[in-house]
């Protein structure tokens, strides 16, 4: 059933993401808005607040770049780029109903060591402008990093083991009649969480955070801001995006095709994680690390461990 | 064809990058010429069609990177690579070394006399590399395992300044540990 999508898709990959990832931004701001000014009242007023990242991202497209002294500019900028980057040489494992642009035999592993790349970028783009704020943030992810890899690894494995391969294509397979969801609950837990530290966004946004004038981001204006935060939008789009084909069955559902399903699970998911991070305080990450480390991989072990349990004997 | 250019693409730049490691006077440079040396080394090992172990050197080598990085601002003389310094040091002595090493290696490669392929390649090469590595020895393989985890962990049990009796007192009676920095389930 997996096969792969014709060649258009892999110049349609990144519109759609791009896409997606506004739709997200302007979800965000409307709720924003709703917090911060009261309710829209109209539905003019809500588009206009829905628009918010549209024109911010116009605004910062024709805003002066900001130079700093004795800035490594090679390295800050390549940090900038690696973050849309690594999220769409992700999104290539990403299948769209049941057709990702790849899938090849080790498509976990790959999604996996692609959205690794953003350990090097946030702390490139920190390093790069000379500026202790910044670098100070770009420290600040490589801790985040080192308290959500660990219980991220093993949902990943996790849903692989359910599967028994490590291709996307054959996880979704594997989904057809329960979800993976359905009995590997703490494992997507799990996952969630790491999608959200791994996009430094919501409640892990601490290495961007106030605290610090903007962490990594501090010293970014104009293009090299809206690359960075733009490419963090699309970073959150495709881990929240992955979730679906390894936890909330691909494309499977009924009467709707699997596209349709593909793109209402991530929808929702995405909403989830929107909403939820309104609920959250923005977390330290020694605080997450203690946590991560005393409560999830042990937790995310036993689930692994009863998976393959199961699979044994099945 | 093009796989050959595929590989001496890679082959080149993964060189040029090593030698970049020497030739930059940022730590931050350095060690990010070296991952991208070795990223081509895992393009290499995908081109073999090894896909599981092309892909994991690509993961384990930029999370590595990413965290050597750190060390190497911290260690070294030149962090941020404002005042001159030199990778290189007892530089006649370690050119000789290089150019015999090199030397004795291409003569290896030349003079091999490498087998002609017989059957054909399997479907999970990298299934059958980790069984002719380690297939008959697996026993020996899990507890190297084990040892090597365990070395990390006494490592860092004896590198740690705050042991239990810092956290919990002397007759380990506290009921929350003292700890500089509260961690995030309460204890």
């Amino acid at each position: 059933m997996p096969e792969n999508a014709p060649v258009w898709a892999i110049v349609v990959l990144p519109v759609a993401l791009a896409v997606a990832a506004v739709v997200t931004a302007g979800f965000d701001a409307v709720l924003s808005g709703a917090a911060g000014r009261g309710h829209a009242g109209g539905i003019r007023r809500a588009g206009r607040r829905a628009a918010t990242p549209v024109r911010e991202a116009l605004r910062l497209l024709v805003q002066q770049p900001r130079r700093t002294t004795a800035a490594d500019r090679l390295l800050g900028r390549l940090g900038v780029v690696l973050v849309p980057v690594a999220a769409v040489l992700a999104g290539a494992v990403l299948p769209w109903g049941f057709r990702a642009v790849s899938d090849p035999s080790v498509g976990v592993v790959w999604f996996n060591a692609m959205e690794a790349l953003a350990w090097a970028a946030v702390w490139l783009a920190g390093w790069g402008p000379n500026s202790a704020l910044s670098l100070i943030s770009g420290y600040r992810f490589l801790a985040q990093g080192l308290a959500y890899e660990l219980p991220h690894m093993f949902a990943l494995t996790t849903a692989a083991l359910g599967a028994e391969s490590l291709r996307v294509g054959d996880v979704v397979a594997a989904q057809e009649g329960v979800w993976f969801v359905v009995w590997m609950p703490v494992a997507f837990a799990a996952y969630l969480l790491s999608a959200l530290a791994m996009a430094f966004w919501g409640p892990f946004a601490h290495p961007l955070a106030r605290d610090a004038a903007g962490g990594a981001a501090a010293e970014l204006a104009g293009v090299d801001r809206l690359v960075f935060l733009g490419g963090r939008w699309l970073l959150l789009v495709v881990t929240a995006g992955f979730s679906v084909p390894l936890f909330l069955g691909g494309g499977h559902g009924p009467l709707l095709p699997g596209w349709a399903w593909t793109l209402l699970k991530t929808a929702a998911v995405l909403a989830l994680l929107v909403i939820l991070r309104r609920a959250l305080p923005v977390l330290r990450m020694e605080r997450y690390m203690e946590a991560a480390w005393m409560v999830l991989v042990p937790l995310t072990l036993l689930q692994a461990l009863f998976v393959a349990v199961v699979v044994l004997n099945r | 064809m093009f796989d050959d250019v595929i590989f001496w693409s890679l082959a080149m730049l993964a060189v040029a990058a090593g030698v970049m490691v020497f030739r930059f006077d940022s730590m931050a440079r350095a060690t990010y010429a070296l991952l991208l040396s070795l990223l081509c080394v895992g393009g290499e090992v995908l081109l073999l069609g090894l896909d599981y172990l092309g892909v994991v050197i690509v993961l384990m080598m930029t999370i590595e990177m990413a965290i050597m990085a750190v060390f190497m601002v911290m260690y070294m003389m030149n962090p941020a690579g404002l005042m001159p310094m030199t990778m290189i040091h007892n530089k006649r002595g370690a050119a000789v070394i290089c150019a015999v090493v090199f030397a004795a290696l291409a003569a290896g490669i030349l003079l091999t006399p490498w087998p002609a392929r017989r059957g054909r390649a399997s479907a999970d090469p990298t299934m059958d590399l980790g069984m002719s590595l380690m297939g008959p020895q697996m026993l020996t393989m899990m507890t190297l395992g084990l040892a090597l985890f365990a070395t990390i962990v006494v490592t860092v049990v004896l590198a740690t300044r705050r042991g239990r009796y810092d956290r919990f007192g002397d007759d380990l009676k506290a009921r929350t540990a003292d700890d500089p920095v509260r961690g995030g389930v309460g204890r």
